[in-house]
């Protein structure tokens, strides 16, 4: 049929396109890593060609072995931060999510719509004052600024909350009837039911921490090159290795790699997890 | 009509009791952190926004009421207000070039994958891929492809007998090159949300619309974007309120260079928040009107778009 014949034409020319524009969003990150691995000379005479001549993790080893670059560390503070961060926020927000959907109590919605309204607001607004707060809290310049304030955050709630909403009421009332707590259908019935959910909250979490730029800059200043995140490190590795394309290359490929892998593994959760955030 | 036994009310409202010190037990971590961390501080800034704020002498904190506001928007001899309407108009041109792009591009890709060709899961992960990655780690990658020695783009331009471009030093390539990342870097969000509503929408429609005729075109214009409203308006707002609080591209993209031209509102708030030249009351006021601006911009686009939508 006529028809099939058209699908097949859009489908090969949406091919060719996508093949295309795909090459072109990996070849700064092909690039990158060809140049973290070529020798400075191989740099500087072929700076166009994505196989090294020879292959060498000079800047590799350079990264790790230089005082004011210590990208290891980065990279373990980070994940200590993230992981800490996400690990309280699943607690905090699951429990709220938990009191927002299957727990009844006065003005139980209103809360909730309230605390969804107050994320129209820009953050920005609240930069200066919890500057100022993290000042009076003995809290600038530690890891503390980088994990508490961050718990109160609304998307994670909020899609917990959704899911927690479509849990079966007839398997909680008969949990009921079995004598379970309210606290026992949290963690008996409610949390293992909504795994997927919890993944998504808690990747979304540490995603955010983990890439978390104008905070951390702010933070962290002054403070010691072994205390800094990734992303601080690295901005100062852009600001100080200018002209230093091996290493810089090197330390971006280093700090991308463990993203990239974790993407690799889970990146039908994260991209399901997007994808929600456009269905109301 | 006979009233309940005195015994069973007052169970009922020991169960009632019980179960409100349960929720609240529950809610109060997340709430106690919602409020002190993310309600106070915006409260707290609207009175910064009224002092001559000194972050570490609070004795020389004065109250000098809408001076600040005065200041950055009307004192045209104070250097807040070069700054303020600087970094204002920077940040506009970057939000009016940015959001329709960052819309159009995903649209386009997520269209095309949404024709599921051969390989189109693999397509979709590469193209959503960079928006897992640190800004930091972003930057640092691309800065070297601009870069006029050697840079990547730079030394095929030359390979291939052009001159080399100026990216990062010169306008417009500031701009391109800022926006080239951004596109990149975000892209990938919005092609997805638009991908899921793409997914949607009842492909008998389509045929339908082919059996009577319709072009391919015509079909787009008619089901397919008028099928999309509800994630175009979330995907609007969501990038017009990211487009102006864009940092980190031009913060160590471009540095705000050339001449200030890419100096965005937060590269000027930042530096006035904190550190040696401070002036948190002027950098909250700025963040306020920044704030203003992006609500009723938001409020302003949900209208228009709702009423396209019926």
């Amino acid at each position: 049929m006529a028809l099939q014949a058209e699908v097949k034409k859009r489908q090969r020319i949406s091919f060719i396109i996508l093949s295309f524009v795909s090459f072109l969003w990996l070849m700064p990150l092909v690039w990158g890593l060809a140049t973290s691995l070529k020798k400075p000379l191989d740099i500087a005479l072929n700076p166009t060609s994505l196989i090294p001549q020879t292959f060498t993790f000079e800047h590799y080893l350079e990264l790790f072995t230089k005082v004011d670059t210590p990208v290891l560390q980065w990279m373990f503070n980070s994940f200590i931060i993230a992981a800490a961060y996400t690990v309280l926020y699943l607690i905090v927000a699951s429990m709220a999510a938990f009191s927002f959907s299957i727990l009844k109590f006065k003005y139980r919605d209103q809360i909730f719509w309230l605390v969804l309204a107050t994320t129209m607001i820009p953050t920005v607004i609240n930069l200066v004052p919890l500057i100022t707060m993290m000042i009076d809290l003995q809290w600038f310049g530690t890891w503390w600024a980088l994990i508490i304030p961050g718990l109160g955050g609304v998307f994670g709630m909020f899609l917990l909350r959704q899911f927690f909403l479509g849990v079966p009421k007839e398997m909680i009332e008969a949990a009921t009837m079995d004598g379970l707590s309210k606290f026992g259908i949290f963690i008996k019935i409610v949390l293992p039911l909504s795994k997927s959910a919890l993944i998504v909250a808690a990747l979304f979490a540490f995603m955010g921490n983990w890439n978390d730029y104008l905070w951390p800059l702010i933070i962290l200043t002054g403070t010691e090159a072994s205390m800094w995140t990734l992303p601080v490190g690295l901005s100062k590795i852009a600001g100080t290795y200018n002209y230093n394309y091996g290493l810089t290359m090197a330390a971006a490929i280093l700090s991308i790699i463990p993203v990239v892998i974790i993407y690799a593994i889970l990146q039908d959760k994260i991209i399901e997890g997007v994808s929600r955030t456009g269905i109301k | 009509m006979m009233t309940l036994p005195r015994q069973i009310k007052r169970n009922r409202f020991i169960r009632l009791l019980k179960e409100h010190i349960f929720a609240g037990g529950m809610l109060a971590p997340y709430l106690v952190i919602f409020s002190f961390f993310f309600i106070f501080p915006f409260i707290y800034g609207l009175m910064i926004s009224f002092f001559n704020w000194n972050l570490f002498y609070p004795e020389e904190t004065v109250f000098v009421g809408f001076s600040n506001f005065q200041t950055i928007l009307f004192n045209r001899e104070s250097i807040f207000f070069t700054y303020f309407w600087r970094g204002f108009f920077n940040t506009l041109t970057f939000v009016v070039i940015s959001v329709p792009l960052l819309i159009a591009i995903p649209l386009l890709f997520a269209i095309l994958i949404d024709l599921q060709p051969k390989g189109f899961r693999f397509f979709r992960t590469i193209l959503f891929m960079p928006t897992v990655l640190s800004i930091a780690s972003v930057v640092l990658v691309w800065k070297w492809q601009f870069y006029n020695n050697g840079g990547f783009i730079n030394a095929l331009l030359v390979q291939f007998g052009f001159e080399e471009i100026p990216f990062l030093v010169s306008q417009p390539w500031a701009w391109i090159s800022v926006l080239i990342v951004t596109i990149w870097w975000t892209m990938g969000t919005n092609m997805v949300i638009l991908g899921a509503g793409l997914k949607n929408i009842d492909k008998a429609m389509y045929e339908a619309a082919a059996i009577d005729g319709a072009s391919y075109v015509q079909t787009m214009r008619h089901i397919t974007l008028p099928s999309l409203a509800p994630q175009m308006f979330i995907v609007t707002i969501t990038t017009t309120l990211g487009s102006f609080g864009i940092f980190g591209q031009t913060d160590l993209l471009t540095n705000g260079g050339p001449d200030f031209t890419t100096q965005v509102l937060m590269m000027v708030i930042r530096p006035l928040a904190f550190g040696p030249n401070a002036r948190p009351g002027i950098a909250t006021a700025m963040a306020i009107m920044m704030g203003v601006v992006m609500i009723t911009l938001s409020i302003f686009q949900a209208r228009y778009i709702r009423s396209k939508g019926e």
